[in-house]
């Protein structure tokens, strides 16, 4: 995707807020990609996990309000276990997912599920599942 | 004549309480629902029994110098000193519609009506609350682990105040799954009086019929005869003790 | 040492067959354990953001719940859980201020500063009862069972509160050699099986779990051993939906570490309530002559 980076698109506000939420200095990602490699779900991602970083230290909020990274992440892990500079990328996918959920909006709605699913689940999967993506 | 006008020693001491940010002197003794109508407030919502078990009354207040919010029941609870209060005489909680012949009094009954259920963050502001002391907390766990028994006798002493929904972090109508829960409870799970229901089979095939015929056409004096005259258990009886007359056993 | 055990939302209800085997696993070992009074559901997931602390009240009053009943740790059946309490355990432990600030909030209860150790099952079986231990008590071997053991992620991930090597582990392979099984090592052993993505992208957790399967299936699995509910869901119950979607699937049995282990320990065949797992590992557990009769 063709990206314009200036001042203009590069929202400082943002990053400080997911630097605030995640804790994590991104800034010190340098892109080697291991994120990428590791993380299992890359292939439904319209951003692998190392975009993902280089898009955040850029300020491109608007770049990533659109992609589904945050909200196709299963926590999983491995991406952090591996990153060779000891960047929590788990809980900056948190803080991105934050950054739309704190706003009182849910990714998904428990009243939306469909009866046959919720008899079906564990009450487990409800209960992450509604942690991770609901306000 | 001159009637003497006797004027009471001691009057009730008045104290100021906060109605809705506003202030009023009102009798120490009064409850706040008391209190209220003292002060002039005509109730037409929140007020109902009167008598602490409808729920319509919810009442959260605070003290001075105090950050806790406190609540009760306006028709219980007694006023205090500088007391800081509001009504909460309804609070919107989501009530699942549905018909509870086609439950079958399964967890997931519950789970797929209120699936806001697992929302629970168990933050206890529920619990903490209650006018009622029901531990909300517990039966709301109770039942994200299937065990809607519990949960009907953990939340037996809820009054439908709403309180607990109005706290919710997680905006559940904690009171409504509490009552799905112990109808649940009631019509599936707690065990039948089959007893009753053989009894009742035996009234509608008569077999009382002609002993109660009997009786009836007693005159007075040989009905309190036979009254005076039945074999009663004795006291110390044992378990095997069984009537001479075992007809109606 | 007085053990608290947390069980969990889903344990007693869908995932009955974890918790009943492991119970009598638990008693056929001599391990003492008293069921933690008044727990609530942990939360499945640890809260990530940095200032999140209501998040952490679920998990820190279970482990209060714990220490008012006066153990010293806390065993979990669950991954989800053991990862869960872990790290709210580390968090009172290691953080001053947050832990402050939670013990303010909950005052209704008594204070904590991560004083007690929370363990899983595994690690535990491991460390404190030994696989020598285990090995002794085994009667039926699972002779001739290839079984792949799946780690997931909860067990592994962060570091901090790994009970093995993320990228290496050998903890199951240990547990499984212990019970006379054979070890089906597959790559995947350590990938997520999309975990609560079931509900918000059910496509993606599905193809991330038939790869898993495929993958254990490729190296000549006969069964694949879980120890996450979620897990289980993922890549037991969801199959019939892998079937249908992916040409060529093959159904593969699916049971609990602790299911095998009892087992393994020749406890009675109700106690792993079989009927909650796929048909597929009845049949195989009785082609083995591993059950005496198909529970009803």
């Amino acid at each position: 995707m063709p990206l314009i980076i200036s001042r203009r698109t590069s929202d400082e506000k943002f990053r400080e807020k997911v630097l605030e939420l995640s804790g994590e200095e991104f800034m010190k990602c340098f892109q080697c990609g291991t994120c990428s490699g590791s993380c299992p779900m890359t292939e439904h991602l319209d951003a692998f996990p190392r975009k993902v970083m280089a898009l955040l230290q850029l300020g491109q909020i608007d770049a990533l309000n659109e992609i589904n990274t945050p909200w196709v992440c299963a926590s999983c892990h491995t991406c952090m276990v591996r990153c060779p500079r000891g960047v929590d990328i788990t809980k900056v996918m948190e803080a991105l997912r934050l950054t739309k959920l704190r706003q009182n909006v849910n990714h998904i709605e428990p009243s939306n599920l469909q009866p046959e699913e919720i008899i079906d689940l564990p009450q487990i999967a409800m209960v992450s599942g509604f942690r991770k993506m609901t306000s | 004549m001159k009637t003497e006008e006797v004027t009471a020693e001691v009057a009730a001491k008045l104290i100021p309480i906060y109605i809705m940010g506003k202030k009023y002197d009102v009798p120490e003794s009064l409850t706040i629902m008391k209190a209220m109508e003292y002060a002039g407030y005509k109730y037409i919502r929140g007020c109902g029994c009167r008598g602490g078990v409808c729920g319509a009354c919810a009442t959260v207040y605070r003290k001075p110098g105090d950050y806790k919010i406190y609540t009760g029941l306006a028709c219980q609870t007694v006023v205090e000193p500088e007391m800081y209060l509001t009504q909460l005489p309804f609070y919107p909680a989501n009530r699942a519609v549905y018909d509870f012949a086609e439950l079958e009094g399964k967890p997931e009954d519950v789970f797929e009506l209120y699936p806001e259920l697992f929302r629970c963050v168990a933050c206890n502001a529920c619990t903490k609350v209650c006018p009622m002391d029901v531990e909300v907390l517990d039966y709301i766990s109770a039942l994200k682990r299937g065990d809607i028994k519990a949960a009907a006798e953990i939340s037996f002493d809820c009054i439908q105040c709403g309180l607990c929904a109005s706290r919710c972090f997680a905006e559940m109508p904690q009171y409504h799954i509490g009552q799905l829960a112990r109808r649940l409870n009631g019509a599936y799970l707690t065990p039948r009086a089959e007893h009753l229901k053989t009894m009742v089979a035996n009234i509608e095939a008569e077999r009382f019929k002609e002993g109660l015929d009997s009786l009836k056409a007693m005159d007075t004096d040989t009905l309190k005869e036979t009254y005076q005259d039945r074999e009663m258990e004795p006291a110390t009886a044992g378990e095997d003790w069984a009537p001479k007359d075992n007809t109606y056993l | 040492m007085k053990l608290s055990y947390y069980p969990g939302c889903t344990l007693k209800t869908k995932a009955k067959n974890l918790e009943v085997s492991a119970l009598a696993a638990f008693d056929a070992l001599g391990v003492e354990y008293e069921e933690m009074q008044r727990w609530n559901c942990c939360g499945a997931v640890f809260s990530l953001a940095d200032d999140d602390l209501i998040h952490m009240v679920a998990p820190v009053r279970d482990l209060v719940r714990a220490k008012e009943a006066g153990s010293d740790t806390v065993v979990t059946l669950c991954s989800m859980c053991y990862n869960t309490l872990a790290r709210a355990n580390d968090l009172m432990k290691n953080d001053k201020e947050k832990r402050n600030t939670i013990n303010d909030f909950m005052d209704e209860e008594p204070d904590y500063a991560g004083e007690l150790r929370v363990v899983h099952f595994l690690n535990y079986l491991r460390d404190d009862i030994g696989w020598d231990k285990v090995k002794a008590a085994v009667k039926n071997p699972l002779t001739g069972m290839k079984l792949a053991p799946y780690y997931g992620c909860t067990l592994l991930r962060p570091k901090e509160v790994a009970i093995d090597s993320p990228d290496s582990p050998v903890l199951l392979n240990e547990f499984i050699e212990a019970l006379g099984g054979e070890i089906t090592d597959f790559a995947h052993a350590n990938t997520c099986c999309g975990s609560y993505q079931v509900l918000g992208n059910p496509e993606a957790a599905l193809k991330v779990s038939y790869d898993i399967l495929t993958d254990a299936s490729a190296n000549g699995a006969d069964a694949l051993v879980l120890t996450c509910p979620l897990c289980d869901y993922n890549l037991g119950r969801r199959q019939d939906a892998m079937l249908k979607k992916y040409e060529g699937a093959k159904d593969m049995p699916v049971l609990y570490f602790t299911q095998l282990l009892a087992v393994a320990l020749g406890l009675p065949v109700e106690t792993c309530h079989f009927e909650l797992n796929r048909n597929s590992t009845i049949e195989l557990l009785q082609s083995r002559n591993l059950l005496e009769k198909v529970p009803a």
